[in-house]
């Protein structure tokens, strides 16, 4: 092999690349502006970013002191932005995407829910009208519903104005019921009795013992602390980690199809038939293609990072040299890709839109889009065998899980792996005549 | 020297070049005629080694080319049909490329590319973009960067297409000055007036076969009627004159114009005197007389049957 030769071809690579405005737009300023919005979208910097509200409509038909309760419950919920809605408008509301989930609260709730708190049966229905696009949020509403219709509902039955009432319909059911052993009468009256005396306490004496809104209500028997565990303790998450190693991963496998391309299109011109006619051996030529989108993916991936460094506070928390080794890796993974590109492919034409879907559907699979947990067990498992979930993997490892350069050896060499596969196809496919 | 002996080339059930056999000897210019089509492509790719043949073989200067990176490749200079720039880079940029290719570097290069230049005519535009240039001057650009390496046998696709008449002009003079310095050059073109300005020898190709090859006067020689006489008349147009006319011995062929009488004679020595003599007879007055050559496009046209341009 020519060095000289290797050397000019790399260097015209390079030259050609870097004058070609659309090729560094959408290498360089593409992977940043689009992983910064999705940065932005998934938690921003810290996570400090105040998350938007959920849209609820209340449609309370009850009106009664436990449906009222119900929504008061819900509008300090600083996670929901709760508006009182008539039926009618909140279906019309949710059916244009105004609002996410409509809570109608049937009249009779009030009663029903206390009673069937007690008895188990006969229970009343919150309808939730929701917008079928917003599957996760409902979920969430479903959830955040239930903790305030428990509270509202235990309260009022247990300690409320109508709670008297409750507990008499109580008692007259224990001792009509049958089929109940004397012994589990005696116990359920015994306790339905305390309940009371416990709510005829004189009002100072309630308000002494009653710390919060919360006395003599059933509330959540738990309290959660969370911790993002991340490279080290006190080093907070930053998703423009992810969104930034996702973003480069996608845009330098575009930049790989881009240099086979440019390779398809030299084989129509005489620059070929120049190139093909002097002493220049397949191996100075592809490993010159290689080398020169090898340089080029190095240098959009530290370009990428060191924005993100600079702008967004994204540090390596890991190892240093394992990540130059899976920027390196994945890059000579990409210029092989790019390659086997130019070697199978017929013509650009035919040739583009095919590898565009390849490289689309690899970076769906490695998990540039959406994290790989999101996918089925099986899909998991075997997104392992494309090489962009081994990059987008190691990038998140050493850039804020803090991997060490032991834990960066799998990504490193599964990628020289697959590098080591396109480069072989590729040179064993290559064809100087068209 | 270039020996190429017995190339043959076939895609599926077209034979694009069959039995190709001829020989450029130092300081000769071979032309390769055809029409589009006939095969002088595939065979200058043949020989340059870019496509391999089904059969025959080439010789470069005695040597075969039997790898990718032979030796022998560096003593062949290719000008493809297409503009091979790169209009991007510069056009010194686009020389130190294809200097490379052939391991030049430092003052080699920097002189192979300044003479490269000068050959051009292009040494004052020398760090400009490819892409600001003329047709005519990437067509200069083109040739000069295949001869940075000094090749001893120059390879010529069609190397003015679309060029100005000018460049085209300045092209011939860098042909017939590389010619004077021994250089072995084969080029391939429809245009016959080119081919007629600058080949010792012509080979004629038709449907992938050699249909001529020889030296442009022989190759002349091969059509019946080479020679042709131009006769203004003052007085034309009585009836019968042109059956008259084509009874004169030795005349093959008879046109009026409106203005000038078309005489195809055998022979043009031999046969002139009897048609001036037949029209000085019958009371025509001659305003001039002009004898003319076939050319390589009546050879063409007489040889294969059809017009080298329509082919």
């Amino acid at each position: 092999m020519s060095y000289t030769a290797f050397q000019a071809l790399v260097k015209r690579d390079l030259r050609l690349f870097f004058q070609d405005r659309r090729a560094v737009t959408m290498s360089f300023v593409a992977p940043i502006v689009i992983g910064s919005f999705f940065g932005y979208l998934f938690g921003g910097v810290n996570n400090d970013r105040e998350m938007s509200k959920i849209k609820v409509a209340s449609v309370d038909q009850d009106g009664s002191a436990i449906s009222k309760r119900v929504v008061a419950s819900l509008t300090t919920d600083k996670t929901l932005d709760v508006s009182a809605r008539g039926l009618d408008e909140a279906r019309e509301l949710v059916r244009g995407g105004k609002i996410t989930v409509a809570a109608v609260i049937p009249k009779g709730f009030g009663d029903e829910a206390a009673r069937a708190l007690f008895r188990g049966t006969n229970k009343p229905q919150i309808e939730l009208l929701y917008d079928p696009s917003h599957g996760p949020e409902l979920q969430m509403v479903r959830g955040m519903l239930m903790q305030h219709v428990m509270e509202a509902v235990s309260g009022e039955a247990f300690s409320g104005t109508g709670a008297r009432r409750y507990l008499d319909e109580s008692r007259k059911e224990v001792a009509r019921a049958t089929g109940m052993s004397e012994s589990d009468r005696k116990s359920l009256s015994k306790m339905l009795d305390s309940i009371g005396d416990w709510n005829q306490r004189p009002t100072a004496a309630t308000a002494g013992a009653s710390t919060g809104a919360t006395a003599g209500v059933f509330s959540m028997p738990y309290e959660v602390k969370e911790e993002a565990v991340t490279a080290r303790k006190g080093v907070a998450y930053n998703s423009m980690a992810h969104s930034f190693a996702g973003m480069c991963v996608q845009f330098i496998l575009f930049m790989g199809i881009d240099a086979g391309m440019v390779v398809l299109q030299q084989r129509r011109t005489g620059l070929w038939k120049r190139l093909q006619a002097s002493p220049t051996s397949r191996w100075t030529m592809v490993g010159s293609r290689a080398a020169s989108a090898a340089i080029v993916a190095m240098i959009i991936m530290l370009v990428v990072f060191g924005f993100a460094r600079v702008v967004f506070g994204v540090k390596i928390e890991g190892s240093y040299a394992g990540f130059l080794g899976v920027c390196l890796a994945f890059a000579l993974m990409t210029a092989t890709f790019g390659l086997l590109v130019s070697v199978l492919g017929k013509t650009p034409e035919a040739t583009r839109g095919i590898a565009i879907l390849v490289t689309l559907i690899l970076v769906m699979l490695g998990g540039s889009w959406v994290p790989a947990f999101l996918f089925p067990q099986w899909l998991q498992q075997a997104s392992f065998a494309v090489p962009t979930r081994w990059a987008v993997d190691g990038l998140d490892g050493l850039v804020w899980r803090g991997w060490g350069m032991q834990e960066a050896l799998a990504p490193i060499g599964a990628l020289l792996m697959f590098a080591a596969v396109f480069g072989a196809i590729a040179a064993w496919r290559f064809r100087w005549e068209s | 020297m270039l020996e190429v002996k017995g190339l043959h080339k076939r895609y599926g059930d077209l034979v694009a070049v069959e039995e190709v056999s001829f020989t450029a000897r130092p300081g000769e210019m071979v032309g390769l005629l055809g029409p589009n089509g006939a095969g002088k492509t595939t065979s200058v790719s043949m020989i340059a080694g870019l496509l391999k043949p089904d059969r025959g073989e080439v010789l470069i200067e005695g040597g075969l080319v039997r790898s990718e990176t032979d030796d022998v490749k560096r003593r062949i200079g290719l000008v493809p049909q297409d503009i091979a720039l790169h209009d991007e880079l510069s056009a010194r940029e686009n020389l130190a490329l294809f200097g490379a290719l052939y391991s030049l570097r430092g003052k080699p290069l920097a002189a192979a590319m300044d003479a490269a230049f000068d050959v051009a005519g292009l040494t004052d535009r020398a760090q400009d973009k490819v892409a600001t240039f003329s047709g005519g001057m990437k067509r200069r650009l083109n040739l000069a960067a295949a001869l940075l390496h000094a090749p001893a046998i120059l390879l010529l696709d069609e190397p003015t297409v679309g060029v100005d008449p000018q460049s085209r002009n300045q092209i011939f003079s860098n042909l017939e000055e590389l010619k004077r310095q021994g250089k072995t050059l084969v080029y391939t073109t429809h245009y016959m007036e080119e081919a007629e300005r600058l080949c010792d020898r012509i080979i004629i190709i038709d449907h992938g076969k050699v249909i001529a090859n020889d030296s442009l006067a022989a190759v002349r020689r091969m059509v019946p009627s080479v020679n042709i006489l131009e006769i203004g008349v003052e007085n034309p147009g009585r009836d019968g004159w042109m059956g008259g006319l084509r009874t004169v011995a030795g005349v093959v062929a008879v046109e009026w114009d409106g203005a000038a009488l078309s005489v195809t004679v055998k022979h043009l020595l031999e046969d002139s005197p009897a048609v001036l003599m037949w029209l000085h007879a019958h009371d025509y007055r001659c305003t001039h007389i002009a004898s003319q050559r076939a050319d390589l496009e009546t050879v063409f046209l007489t040889l294969t049957g059809r017009s080298v341009r329509n082919a």
